[in-house]
């Protein structure tokens, strides 16, 4: 191995550096000091030097800025392109990258053109200190299991769930270096392209980034309930969210979806009306501060997530729940 | 002109079984289930098959399932066919064994794409639901050379381009892509069709390709794991439920509102 690296790939998204390739630095830096190597980060898309700073006070030994006209805004091709051609240049031991919506169509592409394995949607890596390479810890079949995966090729690949870890707080006194890596774009390689964007998202605070969020599931049976935990999550100045049941059968858009395969949230108050609490989504919300359970089965799946729970009809504590939040906020 | 369309399918262990049926050997590091419990086709792999059905419906086209696997349970793998899929291909060897490394599995799903002469269209389910990896698609275009288009809530061709309405956090997006192209689809796509009796009857009499790794133009090395197992657990939740209670509901649920007052959570 040439160079004792642990590269972060990442990008600029509306003029900064992308929110959860900047986390990755948390963990960069804890395999680095078990490890003796350096973090570095390369961002796609930009050559502003204030977002390298940025990097190194959260972490970054070295900050490659990878300017392209073809890099404005995401394109899967160029990205995988230039993300490749920046991870061959550099040879690091680790690459890190995030599982967000980008990194689910980059982190395989770029890995597979590296001739690598990648460890997939990862919570946790670590270095295993007899063997000296990384261990990925990463939840299997819906949540219900969890594997860890020795990386056996090279690079060390691995792909982190968004909000696995936390941002480092910035340091004003670290230093580090910043290096311009020029990546060639053809045009001819861009074989598919976005021709229309669609927003469905709902108006108010958006669901990944409330305080507090309600979520309803199945039991509520229809899209009217939603309406009242609309009312209480206002009260609150929460967000409304939804299991996969309830987005199948069309209560309510898949924008509000929280799970494995709609989004993961990290709230303070994470509220379940008639959720069951199938390991699926739990998978998008277990990193919740305190989860509080309403259902009417007492051996429903999510009381063992639970911090507080009720056991009982949805139906006649819903109201009350919302009656009474509105005292404590009003008074 | 007629369109080439692969679908993959994934043989899985039913997501739906009951919690408590949910065993792990940790000495084999896999997941046991009881033989009452048979396997399913990967359900976001059916959508895939309804994609493609859809597609057939539209247009001149073939649909080729195509499974890499081992102890195929036939009448379970035969369910792409009984909704309108033309043909199965089963790739069956005890060298293509459920492996957490998706590198080897893409190898052997590409030189059997390349064996039965390439398609325009290969349609994948967004991830099975055992690994959850979310891989072997994007993975298997880098080693066929093409695009790949992910999370399809609607496919459309429209002469040499596929129109791909793409599910992202904030909506969808219409994405364009060349043929050949690999697209992954996702439940938004909406629920696959039942099979009909008709098509039950068809697809009894007709019988799957089988191949095996003396099959195939397969490298034994790309077949060495470039990820291992080394270990598979179920997790042990440390929460305690603090239950809330009252004369009924409604007094329950305010001494629940109350409590996270008084924890300052609300």
């Amino acid at each position: 191995m040439s160079a004792q690296e642990i590269l972060i790939l990442s990008y600029v998204k509306e003029g900064s550096v992308d929110p959860s390739g900047l986390e990755l630095l948390n963990p960069a830096t804890e395999l680095a000091s078990k490890s003796d190597m350096k973090v570095s980060i390369a961002i796609l898309g930009t050559e502003d030097d204030s977002l390298a700073q940025d990097c190194i006070q959260r972490g970054a030994d070295q900050v490659y800025l990878v300017p392209n006209p073809a890099l404005g805004n995401y394109n899967s091709d160029a990205y995988v392109a230039a993300m490749t051609q920046v991870a061959q240049e550099i040879d690091p031991s680790i690459v890190l990258i995030s599982r967000n919506t980008e990194g689910r169509e980059l982190a395989p592409r770029v890995a597979f053109r590296m001739g690598t394995g990648l460890a997939q949607d990862c919570l946790e890596v670590s270095i295993d200190t007899e063997t000296n390479r990384m261990l990925a810890n990463r939840p299997v079949y819906g949540g219900s299991a969890i594997a860890i995966v020795d990386c056996q090729s090279d690079p060390q690949f691995a792909a982190i769930r968004p909000k696995a870890y936390e941002t480092l707080e910035a340091d004003p006194s670290r230093s580090g270096e910043v290096t311009t890596i020029s990546v060639d774009i053809p045009d001819d390689i861009i074989k598919v392209r976005t021709v229309e964007t669609v927003t469905e998202e709902s108006e108010g605070i958006q669901l990944e980034d409330a305080r507090i969020v309600i979520a309803g599931g199945r039991g509520l049976g229809g899209p009217e309930p939603f309406e009242q935990l609309g009312e209480l999550a206002d009260l609150l100045q929460g967000a409304v969210g939804a299991s996969r049941a309830a987005v199948d059968s069309g209560w309510i858009p898949h924008s509000q979806q929280v799970g494995l395969t709609g989004k993961t949230i990290t709230p303070d108050v994470y509220i379940t009306v008639a959720i069951s609490g199938a390991s699926q989504h739990m998978a998008g919300c277990t990193g919740s501060k305190v989860i509080v359970a309403i259902n009417k089965d007492p051996e429903a799946n999510i009381f063992k997530d639970a911090k507080y729970g009720i056991v009982g009809d949805w139906e006649n504590i819903l109201p009350a729940l919302t009656e009474t939040v509105r005292e404590l906020t009003q008074s | 002109m007629s369109i080439k369309i692969a679908v993959l399918a994934k043989q899985v262990v039913d997501p739906d079984m009951p919690p408590s049926a949910f065993k792990i050997d940790e000495e084999l590091k896999q997941v046991t289930t009881p033989s009452t419990i048979p396997p399913v086709v990967n359900g976001f792999d059916e959508n895939a098959v309804e994609a493609a059905l859809i597609l057939k419906d539209a247009l001149q086209a073939s649909v080729t399932v195509i499974s890499s696997g081992t102890q195929f349970a036939l009448d379970v793998m035969k369910k792409p066919l009984s909704m309108g899929a033309d043909e199965l291909v089963l790739l069956e060897d005890d060298a293509f064994s459920n492996s957490i490394d998706t590198f080897s599995v893409a190898s052997i799903l590409a030189s059997a794409i390349n064996k039965l002469g390439g398609f325009d269209l290969i349609i994948c389910g967004r991830q099975a639901s055992d690994w959850d990896n979310a891989q072997l698609p994007l993975g298997l275009a880098e080693l066929l050379g093409m695009p790949c288009i992910t999370l399809g809530k609607k496919v459309d061709i429209e002469e040499d381009k596929v129109r791909v309405e793409r599910v992202t956090s904030e909506g969808y997006e219409i994405i364009e892509g060349t043929l050949p192209c690999v697209v992954t689809v996702s439940n938004e796509l909406g629920q696959p069709r039942y099979p009909t009796l008709r098509g039950i009857m068809a697809a009894t009499r007709k019988k799957p390709t089988v191949w095996t790794t003396n099959d195939l133009d397969i490298n034994v090395g790309t077949l060495t794991p470039k990820l291992q197992l080394r270990d598979l657990f179920v997790p042990v939740s440390t929460q305690e439920c603090e239950f809330i209670e009252g004369d009924d509901d409604a007094e329950a649920a305010k001494n629940l509102a109350l409590r996270l007052r008084e924890e300052k959570l609300i």
